[in-house]
Order: C-alpha cells, then structure tokens, then sequence
C-alpha cells in the first residue's frame, strides 16, 4: 500500500498525506533532490514537467514547466523555506507566468515534508496548505509559517448542517 | 493544474475570506439569512464597524448575499461558495495521490495493495 492515510481539513485548508515506500530514505529523498528524477513525477503523464532551476536551499528557488498536449506550457516555482536532507524539506508552491513572475492571481500553497525510516523503507508524511494573501505574504517575507487559525471544525460543520 | 476548474482569482479571495476564525463563525450564523449585520454585529466583541468590514470581505468572497427586508439588510451564507473550498482540497487531494503514485513506480521493490479510496475527512 503506498498512500497510507489521507486527511482534508477544511478550516485549515490542508491536505496530510502519509504514503510508505519500500526504499530508504536517501533513496526516496533523491526523488526530491534530483531534477531528473523529480520531473518524472511532478506533472501527470499528459503535463510533464521540466526542472529549470533547482536549489534546495534556504531561500533557494526551484522553476520548472510543464508541457501540455498542445504544447502549452505552464509555469510554475518553488520558494523553499526549509531544508534538512535527507529527512524534510518545506516549500511555498506557486504558479507563474511564461516570463517565470510569480502569479498573484492563483494561491500558492505551502508543502512540507518528512521521510521517516520505517521497517526497512520510508514513510513519507507530506503536508499541503492553500495559503491566504496575508500568510503568502508573511512567508515569503519572515520565510516563517505561523498558523493564525484558531478554532477547528467550522466548516465542516456548515456543511453538515 | 490543481485548481484549473476554478476561477483563480475569485479562489484566492475564497480563502483569504476563510482563513480567519471571526469570518468563519459569521458563516455559521448566516446560514439562515434571518440576521441583519447589526444583529450578527451584537454577537462579537468588537465594533460594529469591524464586524462590517469582515462581512464585506466575505461578500466579495462570494461566501455571503445580503438581501434588504424593509429597513434591514439581511445576510446568508452561500453554502456552494464555502462547497467549492472542499473542491479545492478534492483537487489537491487528487494531485498528491497521483505524484505519489508516480514516485512509487520510480522506486524499486515490490509494492502490495491498492491505494484506499476516498480520504478521512476531518
């Protein structure tokens, strides 16, 4: 079984995935850490992405596209907050136009990461959160994430009703 | 990619307008759309004409209507603006199951089972 757990909450607009791979750690993490082998799963069979920059630093950017049937291309960039290799990395996600300017139009989102050794393989517990405006902006700016949220459930609890 | 069925900007505003606590519990409460913003104001601990401004950044959001009723301007959540917020997270969802996916057939070993359908939501 590789996704192991998934979770949506909505008040924190938040994705928490755990996934388990039966390869080590420093295996899995190369997954991350080479161009070459992160542009063959980024973007789905029919959008293949193609790294340009890629500096897993902090403050370091990665920029790739990915290339549509038509030939579109989509832009997009990673503004890594985060790095701890081979054990986590964190990152704001975010979209750009064709001269690779962050979009202010589409939400980023904020990734982590961390792969954990587990009986003789990796687990891989991976966090994705929409930003707001505020949030993107203090990231970008502190390269800190602070959650403001308070109260949990709200939302779904609407829903429900 | 991830949120190519919705319309950028009007998401961004989408979460801008959830990502406060106050904002939130506004929506619970104009579920009905019997409250007036004065009314809905009388609830929080904070001026009328802070609880305005959040009502407006919910309006703009899409999240709220208001209707007027005589004197009064009644406010109701729109339940499939806050619906298109858990589309988004269907779509990220979506997405991060198929990069993993894709990053377990890039490893070697053998792999057992069948991704479970369908998440826990919280």
């Amino acid at each position: 079984m590789t996704v192991t757990s998934v979770e949506q909450d909505l008040d924190r607009l938040t994705l928490t995935l755990t996934a388990e791979f039966d390869a080590p750690v420093e295996r899995v993490w190369q997954l991350w850490a080479d161009p070459r082998q992160l542009e063959r799963w980024w973007g789905p069979p029919t959008y293949p992405a193609t790294v340009e920059e890629h500096d897993l630093t902090p403050g370091g950017n990665v920029t790739y596209f990915m290339t549509g049937p038509e030939g579109d291309k989509h832009y997009g960039w990673w503004r890594v907050t985060a790095v701890n290799p081979p054990e986590s990395l964190e990152f704001i996600d975010g979209f750009a136009d064709a001269d690779g300017k962050p979009s202010e139009d589409l939400p980023t989102t904020t990734v982590q990461v961390r792969l954990i050794a587990n009986a003789g393989g990796t687990r891989m517990e991976l966090r994705s959160t929409y930003d707001s405006r505020e949030q993107m902006e203090q990231v970008l700016g502190m390269g800190v994430v602070e959650g403001l949220r308070q109260s949990v459930g709200q939302i779904d609890a609407l829903l429900a009703e | 990619m991830v949120v190519s069925n919705l319309q950028d900007r009007a998401l961004n505003d989408l979460f801008h307008a959830l990502s406060d606590a106050t904002r939130r519990d506004i929506l619970r409460r104009a579920i009905t759309g019997e409250l007036s913003v004065s009314r809905l104001a009388e609830a929080y601990p904070m001026s009328f004409a802070a609880v305005q401004k959040h009502v407006a950044v919910l309006e703009r959001a899409g999240l709220i209507t208001k209707q007027r009723r005589g004197r009064e301007q009644l406010v109701r959540t729109d339940l499939a603006a806050v619906r298109r917020a858990r589309q988004a997270l269907d779509e990220l969802e979506a997405t991060w199951r198929g990069r993993v996916e894709r990053m377990s057939e890039l490893l070697p070993g053998p792999r057992s089972g069948k991704q479970p359908k369908g998440g826990n939501r919280r």
